[in-house]
């Protein structure tokens, strides 16, 4: 095996930093810390998209960092933190029960998903293969905190945590999808993201609290 | 050329309505722009039949027997649902449910969900495929949350975050599909996600990536399909939106999301060499309708029943398709358009018969008959129709995937045929009391549009007792493309 260049190995401490960011998460109870996570995430993931470019000499992957800089870290976060001071629950303080157990559900899920990447990995061709098995991780840890979180808001955070490790595992894979498709993508967000904002006041209205446990009336009897 | 039109149409309309959805004239117009992608799609289907399969646009769209008869079919119901629509919810608007803003963002957004379902049926990449169909929950999801009651939001949000999850999955199946296809195509620009390129060199995709994209895939797109395990949001978007939207919902969106699953299905068969993709299609499609056809005896609302019976008939088509083979893949491509036809027509009687008596709870809808004829016809014989009687379309289907089973897979027959059994049982005995009986609702402000039912079952009928020779051939054209 060849010794790794300083690239592969920043990028891969990066990948580390991505799955530790996905635990903090996990176990954060604050609003207003939980996105600021998920801004590092992102920043995270665009340092490693950059370093990828530069390594494989890709130029669409530059602009595909560009555009995830873009809405990742400044637009998205701007809107969740304007709703976030609009509907006042910036100390917003979430009960979490297990947090132990959760943790040890997560590292199963870890293990999980290198078990899962390893077919996969054995055959791609890029730098950082050996990363998917991270990527997987942060999608199952993502799942994980939105089964286990019961505020509206967190769920949501979860659901763009999901993306930033969708989006990391098609940059491990395949040096990222074709660029139109992921203009399509950024689109599909933007707009999720708008309509999770309306979401949060027509909730709020209804059952005057972002708690979702109140949102359990469609059950069967 | 034609292809530009379909998919203009609907766009086009949603920008209009985006406008004047709230005037006076919106549902005409929405009928309007409905009416015009319906005529550009025969027009689209009669220039298949005349040339066959044919790519437009660098090969991004893509039109075969398979996708174009479900662009004809989402057209049709398309254009019916609007036209029922029409006095649906200027009756909704009487009775103080909704807004004009909110009347805007309804008909803006009804259009927009076609052009999505148009865009994900016609579309040659499987990234935009997934884009579209993501497109396609996006437009529908405030529109289960139209009414604004607790229960319309808990079910919008319930769809949102379920089928969000469920997407994201599909995206990562996408993207493995793509990491299998670039050593062989390449990844400069598009190609390695073009599904005619990708069907080319099916052969010799690395099976073990194919195999694990494919489970992605499958689980992705089988939310929105409502396979269970993951079904839990379409009887609570069913029950909770606005009726015309329960009818695209269940008449369209979820075949739509099966033809994806269709299409990856076909690439996954040619590169496992092995029935993996189709056993794990039947097993999914047996678990789905046995639960759901269970599950049909504890409900209440008319409209969460029918939802359950999606689900159930889902699950056969599903299966259909996962046994494989020309008579399968036959039966299947029917049942996906009777019961597209069928359950459309039942939401529309559906709607009418909650709106007469103010209530969506079954117990408390009585004598449809005596208050509202052909409101109490439309819902009975949509009923037999959906369960299968002899002279529907739907029993032909049902039929041909029955002695499949017996023949390839006779596990499976006896467990079929009780779930059908239970599904008979619970449907038709809520069924009975429902159109039978005395009432004292009064009748509705404005004459419901029937037609489109009668139009439904009409097809639904004639299908059943005879299918025309070019119908039964575009069929069998279709159905060899799934192969399996």
């Amino acid at each position: 095996m060849p010794p790794l260049t300083i690239t592969t190995q920043v990028v891969q401490m990066l990948a580390g930093a991505l799955l530790l960011i996905s635990f903090a998460m996990l176990a954060e109870r604050r609003s207003r810390r939980l996105l600021i996570l998920l801004v590092w995430q992102g920043v995270v993931l665009v340092t490693s998209t950059v370093l990828v470019a530069t390594s494989a000499h890709l130029t669409h992957l530059y602009y595909s960092a560009g555009l995830t800089l873009l809405l990742k870290v400044c637009v998205l976060p701007f809107i969740l933190f304007r709703l976030m001071r609009k509907l006042g629950i910036e100390r917003d303080n979430e009960p979490l029960v297990n947090v132990p157990t959760l943790m040890l559900v997560g590292l199963c899920l870890v293990i999980f998903a290198f078990g899962l990447a390893q077919p996969v990995s054995a055959l791609a061709t890029t730098v950082l293969r050996k990363t998917l098995g991270i990527a997987i991780a942060v999608i199952l840890l993502s799942f994980l905190m939105i089964l286990a979180r019961r505020k509206a808001f967190t769920q949501v955070i979860g659901f763009l945590s999901l993306e930033n490790g969708l989006f990391f595992a098609a940059t491990t894979t395949t040096y990222g999808m074709p660029m139109v498709v992921e203009l399509g993508m950024a689109l599909d967000l933007l707009v999720a993201v708008f309509i999770f904002g309306i979401f949060f006041f027509h909730i709020r209205e209804q059952f005057d609290s972002l708690d979702l446990d109140q949102l359990e009336s469609l059950k069967e009897d | 050329m034609e292809i530009l039109w379909v998919l203009g149409f609907p766009l086009l309309g949603a920008a209009l309505l985006a406008m004047v959805g709230a005037k006076r004239y919106a549902a005409e117009v929405n009928v309007a722009a409905s009416l015009a992608t319906l005529l550009a799609a025969a027009v689209l289907v009669l220039r298949i039949i005349r040339y066959g399969p044919m790519t437009a646009w660098n090969e991004e769209f893509f039109i075969d027997p398979l996708n174009v008869f479900l662009v004809a079919l989402t057209a049709l119901v398309g254009f019916t649902t609007a036209v029922f629509s029409r006095p649906y919810m200027r009756i909704e608007a009487n009775q103080g449910r909704l807004t004009a803003g909110r009347l805007r963002l309804y008909h803006s957004m009804y259009q927009l969900f076609m052009a999505a379902m148009l865009l994900a049926l016609t579309t040659n990449n499987m990234g935009f495929m997934w884009v579209a169909m993501e497109m396609a929950t996006l437009s529908t999801v405030l529109l289960v949350s139209l009414y604004r009651t607790r229960g319309s939001i808990e079910a919008a949000w319930k769809y949102f975050i379920l089928c969000g999850v469920g997407i994201a999955l599909a995206l990562f199946g996408t993207a493995l599909l793509y990491t299998a296809a670039e050593d062989l195509l390449g990844a400069e620009g598009m190609g390695a996600l073009l599904w005619t390129h990708l069907d080319a060199v099916k052969g010799q995709l690395e099976p073990r990536v194919m195999g694990l994209a494919f489970v992605f895939l499958l689980v992705g797109y089988g939310t929105k399909v409502g396979l269970a395990p993951l079904h839990n949001w379409l009887p609570d978007a069913h029950a909770e939106g606005p009726t015309p939207v329960s009818a695209v919902l269940s008449g369209l969106l979820l075949n739509v999301a099966l033809y994806a699953v269709l299409r990856c299905k076909i690439l996954t068969d040619g590169a496992l060499h092995s029935s993996l993709p189709g056993h794990m299609l039947m097993g999914f499609g047996l678990l789905s309708t046995v639960l759901a056809s269970f599950f049909l005896w504890r409900q209440r609302d008319i409209k969460r029943l029918f939802a359950y019976s999606s689900i159930e008939h889902m699950g056969i088509i599903t299966f259909a398709f996962g046994m494989g083979g020309p008579i399968a893949n036959f039966a299947g491509l029917l049942h996906m358009t009777m019961h597209s036809l069928t359950k459309s027509a039942i939401f529309f009687a559906a709607g009418h018969a909650t709106q007469l008596s103010g209530t969506q709870r079954m117990d408390k809808i009585r004598g449809l008959l005596a208050i509202h004829p052909s409101v109490g016809w439309g819902l009975m014989l949509g009923g037999l129709a959906i369960l299968g009687m002899p002279p529907f379309g739907v029993f032909t289907s049902e039929y041909l995937i029955l002695t499949t089973a017996m023949r390839d897979h006779a596990w499976a027959t006896p467990i079929l045929l009780v779930a059908l059994a239970v599904a008979f049982g619970a449907i038709f005995s809520r069924l009975q009391p429902m159109v039978y009986g005395d009432t004292d609702d009064k009748p509705l402000p404005h004459s419901p549009a029937l037609v489109p039912v009668f139009i439904h079952l009409g097809i639904v009928l004639m299908m059943g007792v005879y299918i025309p020779p070019a119908l039964a051939q575009w069929y069998r054209l279709a159905a060899q493309l799934i192969g399996g």
